[in-house]
């Protein structure tokens, strides 16, 4: 069924992404939410580096510096995630998401 | 060997990130996310990117984990709890069955479609071309990254040092 | 390792000829893993027993700054006060708070003490010595050095103890704070060396000029500053004085190791002290030339014997800091990181940039080089100290006359 060591990464990669999602999804936790968004930025760097490492790349180089790019900006969303967090905390002293649902602040 | 290494890689990884969406206690959830990109991280050494798989290790394990770390503490609902509150059941239900949509779409489009074949060796990426490109080919885009990181970086402290203003809010 | 040269001495390739007397009968898979394996105990146990002769070297230089002998009972001249050390800790009772989180009790110290080691495993110890020849090494050194940080959330979080808590996460402020200042002072290096191999660096720094004068990294301006910035970011990242506010015990106890006793307090020593010896490794990389000797005519002594000299001098430097200044408090030191050396860091990025741009420059204009990358080193050095100190008074002294 799995004919590749390509097909082997893109698998792995697709259940992460899932397992990522499965988890942004059912969580009312902000922060766990925020997790599985991070996971699912990882299994997407994951599939970039699979293609680079098994198909033909245009350039040597181009698969590794997008993947670089990619955790920078995903680090740069973690941050500002992190502090609208605890922004809504300092209103509603919880962190649930069911209960962030008025515009007004 | 090679096909071995990587299904270890991916048990582990698959496992640590499966344990820490399902756990109750936020801290271990966070320290086995924190794990999963450790694997991650093993992932990409395994392929021969190694300036990336430093790159996430000092990014994510060293930075990102001290981010998430610091928020779980400072949003904690008293002093020793770290505890989730449980989900409904229906909410867990239908998040599974979206993933689980999404995931056999992924998987048909990874097994179905042929691939090119792969090569024995990766395409070797010495940090000295890395460099080259990064200021020759991509210097806008290495620009713009550093100024989303400058503007993020600002946001983010002064969303987070809002000071609380003094009047209460009125209830609906 | 790599391959010696037969023109090398006998000392030179004695270590790799001592491995492959064990390990050359075996067949090449196994031979492979048996060199790094045997890599793997050499480095164990030299910095073990370096970090044994440390503690008591510390304890003697301290003593004697102070005026005092230091341990002189055990042994000559206090020579067996490590073992007795080693068997007071290892004796005592492993105590745990009984709401602690067992498991990441139990983990910090090993999590710490195996990302500390496993950054030995890039410094080159001599001309053919270095374990693993990675061409990202210096980014693998400082990656695994902020694996460490967690380790110390860790401990602070699974002791269920508050004070434990607020030492950590002091502790994980000075270290992320310290830590920018860590990676932007080795960034001048890599520039002009143009690689991010340790091997590449040392290499770079092979020359003579004028025949005596090593053109070491420390000896041009930007290298200088850099080499202190490394120092004291080194000092803080390694929680020693006059950074080791987390550890010291007039402050909150032992901070985030007060529930810690017993093998577990000893793995986190051993971890501080490796982790000084291996910032050392890499700043004598970095900055001091490697394994080169200082004077062509004195090659003849073995590489790694010249870098155990550089990194035993960088350590009695440590301690010799250690007895000399007072403890600085969190928001000292934070605003020294913040306000003093990133910005000093980020100046010096500049100066070698110029340096760089300026590698043509011939006959007089060497002296304008160095003159303006001189100034370019010292005047925000001095401009931005006297800000930071301003509004503080001139010291005054008063003796006991």
């Amino acid at each position: 069924m799995i004919s590749s060591p390509l097909q082997l990464c893109l698998v792995f990669s697709s259940l992460l992404f899932c397992i990522g999602l499965a988890g942004a999804l059912s969580r009312s936790n902000s922060i766990l939410v925020l997790l599985g968004i991070e996971l699912m930025l990882n299994a997407a760097n994951l599939n970039f580096i699979a293609f680079w490492r098994f198909g033909p790349a245009p350039s040597p180089a181009t698969g590794v510096i997008f993947v670089t790019f990619s955790v920078a900006v995903a680090a740069a969303e973690a941050a500002v995630g992190l502090a609208l967090v605890i922004a809504v905390y300092r209103r509603q002293r919880n962190i649930r998401l069911q209960e962030a649902v008025r515009l007004k602040g | 060997m090679t096909t071995a290494l990587l299904l270890l890689i991916c048990l582990v990884t698959l496992g640590s990130a499966a344990t820490a969406m399902l756990l109750r206690n936020l801290i271990h959830s966070v320290l086995l996310l924190i794990g999963s990109w450790i694997g991650v991280a093993i992932f990409y050494l395994s392929c021969g990117a190694e300036f990336v798989a430093f790159a996430q290790l000092l990014v994510y394990v060293g930075a990102v984990s001290m981010v998430v770390l610091f928020a779980v503490l400072l949003t904690r609902r008293s002093r020793t709890d770290v505890t989730v509150s449980a989900d409904t059941v229906s909410r867990a239900w239908s998040a599974v069955m979206a993933g689980g949509a999404v995931l056999a779409v992924l998987l048909y489009g990874a097994l179905m479609t042929t691939l090119p074949a792969a090569s024995a060796h990766g395409p070797a990426a010495p940090v000295k071309q890395l460099g080259a490109e990064l200021m020759g080919i991509h210097a806008a885009s290495l620009l713009v990254i550093g100024m989303i990181l400058t503007v993020a970086t600002l946001g983010s402290v002064v969303i987070a040092s809002e000071e609380p203003s003094g009047k209460k809010e009125d209830a609906p | 390792m790599m391959p010696s040269t037969p023109q090398d001495s006998l000392l030179e390739r004695a270590p790799q000829l001592l491995r492959d007397l064990v390990t050359s009968h075996l067949p090449e898979p196994w031979r492979w893993f048996a060199n790094s394996l045997i890599a793997m105990i050499v480095i164990l146990a030299v910095f073990g027993l370096l970090f044994a002769a440390l503690t008591l070297v510390e304890r003697k230089v301290l003593g004697r700054v102070q005026n005092r002998p230091g341990p002189n009972r055990t042994g000559p001249f206090g020579l067996l006060q490590p073992i007795a050390d080693g068997i007071k800790m290892l004796s005592k009772e492993d105590i745990v708070p009984r709401d602690a989180d067992h498991i990441l009790h139990f983990l910090a110290p090993v999590i710490l003490l195996a990302s500390t080691v496993m950054a030995f495993a890039v410094i080159p110890y001599g001309r053919h010595l270095v374990p693993v020849d990675l061409d990202a090494a210096v980014l693998y050194f400082f990656a695994v050095g902020a694996t460490t940080e967690l380790a110390v959330f860790m401990a602070g979080w699974s002791s269920h103890n508050k004070y434990s808590l607020l030492a950590a996460m002091r502790a994980l402020a000075q270290l992320i704070s310290y830590e920018l200042p860590l990676l932007l002072s080795w960034v001048p290096v890599v520039m002009i060396s143009g690689t991010l191999s340790t091997t590449g660096i040392v290499a770079a720094q092979s020359a003579w000029k004028w025949g005596w004068v090593p053109t070491w990294n420390v000896f041009t301006p930007w290298g200088f500053a850099g080499f202190a910035v490394f120092m004291v970011a080194a000092l803080a990242e390694s929680n020693r004085s006059p950074f080791d506010l987390p550890e010291a015990e007039s402050e909150l106890i032992a901070g985030h190791l007060t529930e810690y006793s017993g093998c577990k307090y000893v793995f986190f020593f051993m971890a501080e002290y490796f982790g000084m010896t291996a910032l050392s490794g890499m700043a004598v990389t970095l900055f001091l030339g490697g394994w080169h000797a200082p004077l062509p005519s004195l090659e003849f002594i073995p590489s790694y014997a010249w870098f155990g000299a550089k990194l035993i001098t960088l350590l009695v430097g440590f301690i010799w800091i250690r007895a000399t200044f007072p403890r600085l408090r969190i928001d000292q030191l934070t605003r020294f990181a913040w306000k003093f050396l990133v910005p000093l860091a980020l100046i010096n990025l500049g100066t070698t940039a110029f340096w760089s741009l300026s590698f043509g420059w011939t006959g007089p204009l060497q002296l304008v080089r160095w003159a303006v990358a001189i100034v370019l080193v010292v005047v925000p050095f001095i401009v931005m100290g006297r800000r930071l100190s301003s509004g503080v008074a001139p010291r005054t002294y008063s003796y006991a006359t």
